[in-house]
């Protein structure tokens, strides 16, 4: 089929999930539209360097290497043989009654759809540390995508700083491919990560490798840490400032900081479709709800890291889930599912073993100094934010409005859990009860001329 | 020269060279360097903050935080993680004179 299957099937995203999900449909006869941000399939954590790059699978992806070229291949060739329509460099900023507003090259451009599955993914989990807005602080994944996608470190002089899988793994992979990675520090104490290890041995052999790789960092990692202050001059980023497990103060020159509280998904559009939402008190989020197999309802359907934060290979599973209960509610005959569902619930035990070892620093957010910035797309304050919340009381959007934290360009993907952890800590209640920021389009920036049409 | 910048190479360093303008001066990148790769090779910020004294060099690097838009000397701007930078192009830190 080379043309797209009635009733008409959307999947938004091209990373394990999106990949998995589009496959599952083309295998039952029927040819989805795939709409991705990247220029070619395999989302963040497979993502593609340009053409004319010469590093191996393994040297870009190492242990995962196999996986990263069984999914890239398979959605090549199903592009190729036009068994799908993928739209890459394409960014859906709205969708309003069963129709999706998507920004390319051209513009803006209208597509409708019977059902859709949403591969969105995820992001960092960023908490505000003071001096975070200057130039040369980075995000973990940012530091990843540089060394993958461009062979590049983002520093002379590299600290790392945050917790969860990324932290150890991003510290190896740079030092590695030969980057200056001075220290790497870990807010979660060796206590509190042995608390993950039940779940974690859900997957012995990846806990075994991460320890392996946070062995290579020697006397680089320490963990328990309390992050301070980033320092600046009038360039960029000039030292870490911290204080080790003992208490000791430590100052560490660097000229990039890389931080990253594990991960936050990716749920703007499942927002603006109409998705319930609930507070979970493992991943410290909000997050939408589906049924087991990903239906939210209304014909939509979520896979992957912007449901559940369960990483590449749960994506791969959820994916296939997601459009195992789409094919079902379209009325074919349904795959068996009950080994996908088996391995899910093994790789949701390992997930909760890292929330629980590497969680999000509540208290260190509830006690940022007044002057330091908590929305980094405007420079909103910690102050700010208080000042919202003492004015206006312990709600979410009453706050945003108020103090604008979380209206800039970036949507407040990168503030909002601090901001609602600092609306709370001023309203002296637990973060759920302050509700989230609801979710706006675009959910991208949009030039005015990209909605001007030529008729 | 190309290791000058804030960012430094560690591999894929055989690809053919590209020219573009930096602030009015000629730069060199790679084929297949994004903007920003390309800027922070030969300096050390994009563009400056509209909302505080500090410049900026990016943050998520993948089109999610929106922090490194930048100018060109005609014509929109760019988002610096996610294009590729091409042969002659002018690309500024700070917004054209004709900006209001």
């Amino acid at each position: 089929m080379s043309r797209p299957s009635s009733p008409k099937i959307v999947i938004v995203g091209a990373g394990p999930a999106g990949i998995r999900a589009a496959a599952t449909l083309v295998a039952a006869g029927l040819h989805p539209v795939v709409i991705d941000e990247g220029h070619c399939a395999g989302g963040q954590i497979y993502r593609r360097p340009p053409d004319g790059f010469v590093r191996t699978p393994e040297q870009l992806y190492g242990s995962e290497a196999v996986k990263a070229q069984e999914l890239h291949a398979l959605f090549d060739r199903l592009t190729e043989e036009r068994q799908l329509t993928y739209q890459a460099h394409s960014s859906v900023i709205a969708v309003h009654q069963g129709r999706l507003h998507v920004l390319g090259e051209g513009g803006v451009q209208v597509i409708s759809y019977d059902r859709l599955v949403l591969a969105t993914g995820a992001s960092d989990r960023i908490a505000p540390i003071p001096g975070w807005q200057n130039a040369g602080v980075y995000s973990l994944g940012a530091a990843q995508i540089a060394l993958k996608a461009q062979g590049v470190a983002l520093g002379r002089r590299i600290v790392l700083i945050g917790s969860g899988p990324l932290l150890t793994l991003v510290g190896a992979q740079l030092l590695k491919a030969g980057a200056d990675v001075t220290a790497v520090l870990d807010t979660s104490s060796w206590r509190r990560q042995m608390r993950g290890f039940p779940g974690l041995a859900a997957r012995p052999i990846v806990a075994l490798r991460g320890l392996t790789l946070r062995a290579r960092l020697g006397g680089r990692y320490h963990a328990g840490v309390t992050v301070e202050r980033i320092e600046a001059n009038a360039s960029g980023v000039i030292a870490m400032r911290w204080r080790d497990a003992g208490g000791r103060q430590r100052i560490t020159p660097c000229d990039m900081v890389g931080m990253g509280w594990h991960l936050r998904a990716e749920t703007h559009l499942a927002d603006l479709v109409g998705c319930v939402f609930a507070y979970d008190e493992q991943w410290q989020q909000w997050l939408p709800q589906t049924d087991a197999m990903g239906r939210a309802g209304n014909g939509v359907y979520l896979a992957g890291d912007g449901a559940r934060l369960i990483g590449a290979d749960g994506a791969e599973i959820a994916g296939r889930l997601a459009a195992v209960a789409c094919l079902k509610d379209l009325g074919h005959a349904a795959s068996p599912v009950q080994a996908d569902l088996r391995k899910l619930a093994r790789l949701k035990r390992f997930a909760c073993g890292l929330a629980r070892a590497f969680p999000w620093p509540a208290e260190m957010v509830r006690t940022m100094p007044d002057d330091a910035i908590v929305c980094r797309c405007e420079n909103i304050t910690a102050a700010a934010v208080r000042e919202g919340a003492d004015f206006g009381g312990g709600e979410a959007n009453r706050v945003k409005s108020l103090s604008r934290v979380g209206m800039g360009r970036c949507q407040g993907r990168y503030c909002h859990l601090a901001a609602v952890e600092l609306v709370a800590a001023q309203s002296g209640c637990a973060s759920r009860d302050v509700g989230r920021f609801r979710g706006q389009a675009p959910v991208r920036p949009a030039p005015v001329g990209a909605f001007l049409r030529e008729d | 020269m190309i290791n000058a910048g804030r960012i430094v190479r560690l591999a894929e360093r055989d690809r053919a060279e590209v020219q573009f303008f930096l602030d009015g001066e000629k730069r060199s990148a790679l084929f297949g360097d994004t903007v920003l790769t390309a800027m922070l090779a030969s300096g050390h910020a994009l563009r400056s903050s509209e909302f505080g004294p500090e410049p900026r060099a990016g943050f998520c690097l993948m089109g999610a935080c929106q922090d490194c838009w930048v100018w060109q000397e005609e014509g929109p701007r760019l988002r610096a993680c996610s294009t590729p930078v091409t042969e002659g192009m002018w690309l500024r830190t700070t917004p054209p004179e004709s900006w209001p």
